[in-house]
């Protein structure tokens, strides 16, 4: 049986969407591609810019790849991609992803001098003492006291928040905002509290109940029930 | 086989080498043999303090290199009757003459003879500090109740967990009780709750113990004197005895004070 099709296009009230095949090898794809789209820029050389979006179904592309289908679409000047989409992702990109997503528990003092790194969010049962620092591309979640420096969202996430059972913080540093204690101590309640960035860029400490209202998206984890 | 204990801080002049000096004392008087090791090459304290200074014939790098042999530069105390020898340091080079593997090696010679080896680290956490740790079993951490002294402690601390050994123990020096009281100093417990490791002494800041160190005789065998029993308390706890920690606050107060308590009074 010979398949007629393996790219279809489908317009839509976004624009276009393109259907590429999974099964036919790719210099087929990219061929029937051009071939495909070589009319459109006859019709629509002087109307409006279209938004494309590719899907590749179960195929993945590699960078080059990707870069060769941008070409051809890019040789149309009425069309811009919008997004590439794939079923399927690298086995690494995904435990990027499910790193990212994930908390992790660490059980430590950090101590003066040492660097806590993490990739996504971090529970951490144990103090952060004066001089140590955490930073986490996500939250922080501190069962202990924070006497040292934490950066939460360190790679630019300013929906991060920083809890911790004691917060006494040298600095606090969420996305590129920061702030530091203050430089007469004062008597600071026993309870743990959160911190988080204002819309005007502050970094605010307040009581943990806020953060149901500020951050809605912290309950990712219940699903259904609660 | 022995054990080697190191005796750290991070920063100087807290009183490494005091408690170097004392403990490796104390552990003698209670009978083991203990050989004390200087590594702070270049400038070295330890043979000053224990009034040894004038029999230094080899030290040592002379041992790393392979100039003498360890056991003659072993610098025997005549106070402790076969107990007590130390190991100087030399005071012409530096911290880089010997490597961590050196000291590991010479460590381990001296386990062979030794009940209890104490090692004498340089301030900082540079060459030094790596050669003092590479052969030890245990560490002791020693910090004043400052602030600078104590954030000090907690760096050293992460580098000690790093290494193969025991988590470190640790020692508050020169505690000012009248100073804790007036709220001037941090106490005992507030130091405790940073650096969060085991507290296996206290010792009181006492003029004795200068005294006793200008003197070359560690304050250790003077029995009066309260940093003494401190020092000697520490020696018991390594040997795995359960001492109470000592009560700093009474020492101040006179006959009267004591009557009064005796019979009730509110003091």
């Amino acid at each position: 049986m010979v398949k007629l099709h393996n790219v279809m296009i489908k317009g839509t009230k976004d624009g276009l969407l393109l259907h590429l095949d999974d099964r036919c090898s790719f210099s087929e794809l990219l061929n029937e591609l051009e071939d495909k789209l070589l009319p459109h820029q006859q019709v629509n050389d002087d109307s409006h810019v279209l938004n494309v979006r590719i899907h590749t179904g179960n195929r993945f592309l590699s960078k080059n790849q990707e870069k060769k289908i941008k070409e051809i679409v890019g040789h149309k000047k009425n069309l811009q991609i919008e997004s590439i989409d794939s079923n399927v992702i690298l086995k690494k990109d995904a435990e990027r992803i499910k790193r990212e997503s994930e908390i992790q528990v660490i059980t430590k003092i950090v101590r003066s001098g040492q660097i806590l790194n993490i990739t996504g969010d971090v529970l951490l049962i144990g103090d952060i003492n004066p001089g140590g620092k955490v930073m986490a591309s996500g939250n922080i979640f501190i069962l202990g006291s924070l006497k040292g420096i934490a950066h939460a969202g360190c790679l630019g996430n300013e929906e991060a928040v920083i809890c911790a059972s004691k917060m006494s913080p040298t600095q606090l540093r969420i996305a590129d905002c920061f702030t530091r204690a203050p430089d007469r101590e004062e008597d600071k309640p026993q309870e743990a509290e959160c911190a988080y960035v204002n819309d005007a860029q502050q970094i605010i400490i307040d009581k943990l109940i806020v953060l149901k209202k500020i951050r809605p998206n912290l309950n990712r984890f219940v699903e259904g029930g609660l | 086989m022995g054990e080697a204990i190191v005796i750290t801080s991070g920063k100087g002049g807290v009183g490494k080498t005091t408690t170097s000096a004392n403990i490796g004392t104390s552990l003698a008087l209670q009978g083991k043999k203990v050989c004390l090791m200087d590594t702070d090459i270049g400038l070295r304290n330890l043979d000053v303090v224990m009034g040894l200074e004038n029999r230094i014939i080899y030290d040592l790098v002379d041992v790393a290199n392979g100039r003498c042999k360890l056991h003659q530069a072993l610098v025997k105390d005549k106070r402790f009757d076969e107990k007590l020898y130390l190991l100087p340091a030399a005071q012409s080079s530096d911290k880089t003459a010997v490597t961590p593997s050196q000291m590991k090696k010479i460590v381990d010679e001296l386990k062979q003879e030794f009940d209890y080896i104490i090692i004498d680290c340089p301030a900082g956490i540079e060459q030094g500090f790596q050669n003092a740790v590479a052969g030890a079993d245990q560490a002791i951490v020693v910090t004043t109740p400052e602030i600078s002294a104590v954030r000090d402690a907690d760096r050293i601390i992460g580098l000690l967990e790093k290494e193969p050994m025991d988590p470190p123990r640790l020692v508050i020096n020169r505690i000012r009780t009248n100073m804790v009281k007036r709220g001037d100093m941090m106490d005992v417990d507030e130091v405790t709750n940073i650096l969060a490791i085991e507290l296996i002494g206290i010792v009181a800041d006492d003029e004795e113990v200068i005294k006793a160190s200008n003197i070359g005789e560690p304050i250790a065998m003077n029995p009066n004197s309260k940093a003494s029993i401190a020092y000697r308390n520490i020696a018991r706890r390594i040997l795995g005895e359960s001492v109470p920690l000592q009560h700093l606050d009474d020492a101040s107060k006179g006959m009267l004070t004591k009557l009064k308590k005796f019979f009730g009074a509110r003091v």
